[in-house]
């Protein structure tokens, strides 16, 4: 079938045709926004006087936001959030990846799938399965701690009491770090175990003539073979764990927590343009968020830069 | 056998990965069980850790409360929707920046790039205001169609274009006077299958759990999607445990299934994005 002369592509205009689609959307809903985030930060406004009643006001909502005790809070809940949830990530990851990679030949697709399945699954319905889950005198967690508190050696480790995880302003931030380590530790499984499979099996072949023994092979081979993945991987943590939403929205019920302890950046910044009506506040806290993670990305891919050749 | 000083003993990791693997499964089947009982057998000593029959007037507790079949509709129809469009931008796309020379092809792709790195907040407020402007608060097209410009969508596709077409090929279909949008059809399409497998599957669960989006979009409760749904049912003081249960566990079964039946093609194709 052939469409007619005056209708066909050539090859010099086929690319522009064919990008069209996704330039337009692009255009529209990806860069045009932005633009007009940024314009809006400088302005304030409240949504539902319309658009002309936006007023040029310079840097007062920049000025607001950081003298604002509710955004610096927020700012402190999603670091430690970020750290808390993060380093536990790779830090169980990378030897449950090894664990895997090096004992699990027939059942391997099916315990990688195990472990991948938290991350397919809808935050908020997991979220709300957890609160259940950390209900203080109902709840399975409490009730399992409870149990191994029993053990007299694990009795020193554990609280004495049923902890309150959702109401008390000291534990909501450990109940969310926690779901979301259980979320995306097996994604991070599958990426490392994708990188060790890049590894050649001769080098730790002439290591162990060499005498080396398994732990230090998986000290001086694993390790730094795994460098960028383990960049790769931490930097989508730290992205990721700056923008937390989802988790803690449906654990405070969408307003942050007794004392805003639970409260992310981008819990507030939902809060302030939804909640508050301030939509250039809203914005322009969006980019002060936005300049935190661009510098902790950068300082990331500092820490991992090769330093010089490498032994 | 001998178990020498550096090796492992071979049951430490089979223990270790075992008790992950059941600490990852563990929060799914008490979902399900949790959906079978009713509120205040959710809420007791001991909590129930089996199957209950409770699951019918859970079921009836939460069709009350949300036109709960509408919602699961709307997830269904803006996840193929979704799914759908992205595969035929993104594959257009990709095709496009892989196998032509065009002028600005290096900024464009950068500029795409770039995008992937911007934190997904950064959007909320915009959106708002382009999807209010537009008329589309409250209707579903507001969530499928801005997501067909997924630029991880147009950085798999051109990945798997450049490293699985041959240019040769291309090449040869234009000299027997094949049209552009043939060769894309006909050549290019079925090449692409196991990228738009893995793509189609990406999209189609990022779709079927993103909340943030219809948060942000959708107003009534007829045209929420199920993530949206659930989260309207959690009250303050009189939450219906069981009937989220069981809400919970309906919009989860879906993603399961799919996930059993294709995780091999899932995580094989996520990784060989990754690794590249």
């Amino acid at each position: 079938m052939k469409l007619p002369a005056a209708l066909r592509l050539s090859p010099e205009w086929a690319p522009y045709v064919f990008l069209s689609p996704f330039v337009v959307l692009f255009a529209v809903f990806g860069v045009f926004p932005l633009g007009f985030s940024l314009y809006l930060a400088f302005q304030s406004w409240e949504p539902t006087s319309g658009l002309s009643a936006m007023e040029f006001v310079g840097f007062d909502n920049y000025v607001f936001a950081l003298k604002d005790e509710w955004f610096w809070k927020s700012l402190k809940n999603t670091a430690w959030l970020a750290i808390a949830s993060g380093v536990p990530q790779h830090v169980v990851a990378i030897p449950l990846a090894y664990f895997i990679h090096s004992s699990f030949k027939t059942l391997r697709n099916g315990v990688v799938g195990a472990y991948f399945m938290p991350y397919i699954t809808s935050t908020v319905a997991i979220a709300i399965l957890f609160s259940s889950l950390f209900s203080t005198d109902y709840g399975l967690i409490n009730v399992g701690i409870n149990m191994l508190a029993q053990v007299p050696v694990l009795s020193w480790f554990l609280p004495a009491n049923p902890v309150d995880w959702l109401n008390d302003p000291a534990s909501i931030k450990p109940a969310i770090a926690m779901i979301v380590f259980w979320r995306y530790v097996g994604f991070n499984v599958v990426l490392y175990l994708a990188a060790l499979q890049t590894i050649p099996a001769d080098i730790y072949e002439a290591a162990t003539m060499d005498g080396a023994g398994r732990l230090q092979q998986f000290f001086y081979i694993t390790l730094p073979s795994l460098k960028p993945m383990i960049f790769f991987g931490v930097t989508l943590s730290v992205i990721g764990g700056l923008q937390l939403f989802e988790e803690p929205f449906i654990l405070t019920g969408g307003r942050g927590g007794s004392d805003q302890s639970g409260m992310t950046t981008a819990i507030y910044l939902y809060r302030m343009a939804f909640d508050f009506n301030d939509f250039g506040a809203a914005s322009a806290m969006s980019w002060l968020l936005f300049v935190v993670v661009v510098v902790l990305t950068w300082l990331t891919n500092r820490a991992f830069r090769p330093r010089g050749p490498s032994a | 056998m001998k178990i020498t000083s550096d090796r492992l003993a071979p049951w430490a990791a089979y223990v270790v990965v075992g008790v992950g693997a059941l600490i990852m499964l563990a929060p799914f089947y008490f979902m399900f069980v949790f959906a079978t009982h009713s509120r205040t057998e959710i809420f007791s000593l001991p909590p129930p850790l089996f199957f209950g029959d409770d699951f019918l007037s859970n079921l009836k507790i939460l069709t009350d409360r949300m036109p709960f079949w509408r919602n699961l509709g709307w997830s269904l129809y803006v996840a193929l929707a979704s799914t759908l469009l992205t595969l035929l931008f993104c594959s257009l796309g990709g095709y496009a920046f892989a196998m032509f020379e065009f002028k600005f092809k290096n900024a464009l792709f950068g500029l795409v790039m770039g995008t992937m790195l911007l934190p997904s907040f950064m959007n909320m407020i915009p959106t708002f205001m382009i999807m209010d402007a537009l008329g589309w608060i409250d209707q579903p097209k507001a969530l499928y169609i801005p997501g067909a410009a997924s630029a991880f969508g147009i950085f798999l596709m051109r990945q798997f274009v450049s490293s699985s077409i041959p240019k040769e090929l291309i090449e040869a279909a234009r000299m027997d006077g094949c049209g552009e949008l043939s060769i894309y059809a006909r050549i290019v399409l079925p090449l692409l299958k196991p990228a738009l497998g893995t793509l189609g599957l990406i999209t189609f669960i990022a779709s079927w759990n993103n909340f943030i989006g219809p948060l942000i979009v959708m107003r009534s409760p007829e045209m929420y999607t199920l993530p949206l749904a659930l989260r309207s049912l959690q009250s303050p003081v009189n939450t219906e445990w069981g009937a989220l249960m069981t809400g919970s566990a309906i919009a989860t079964l879906p993603l399961v299934v799919l996930f059993v039946l294709s995780s091999r093609q899932l995580i094989s194709g996520l990784t060989a994005g990754a690794v590249k």
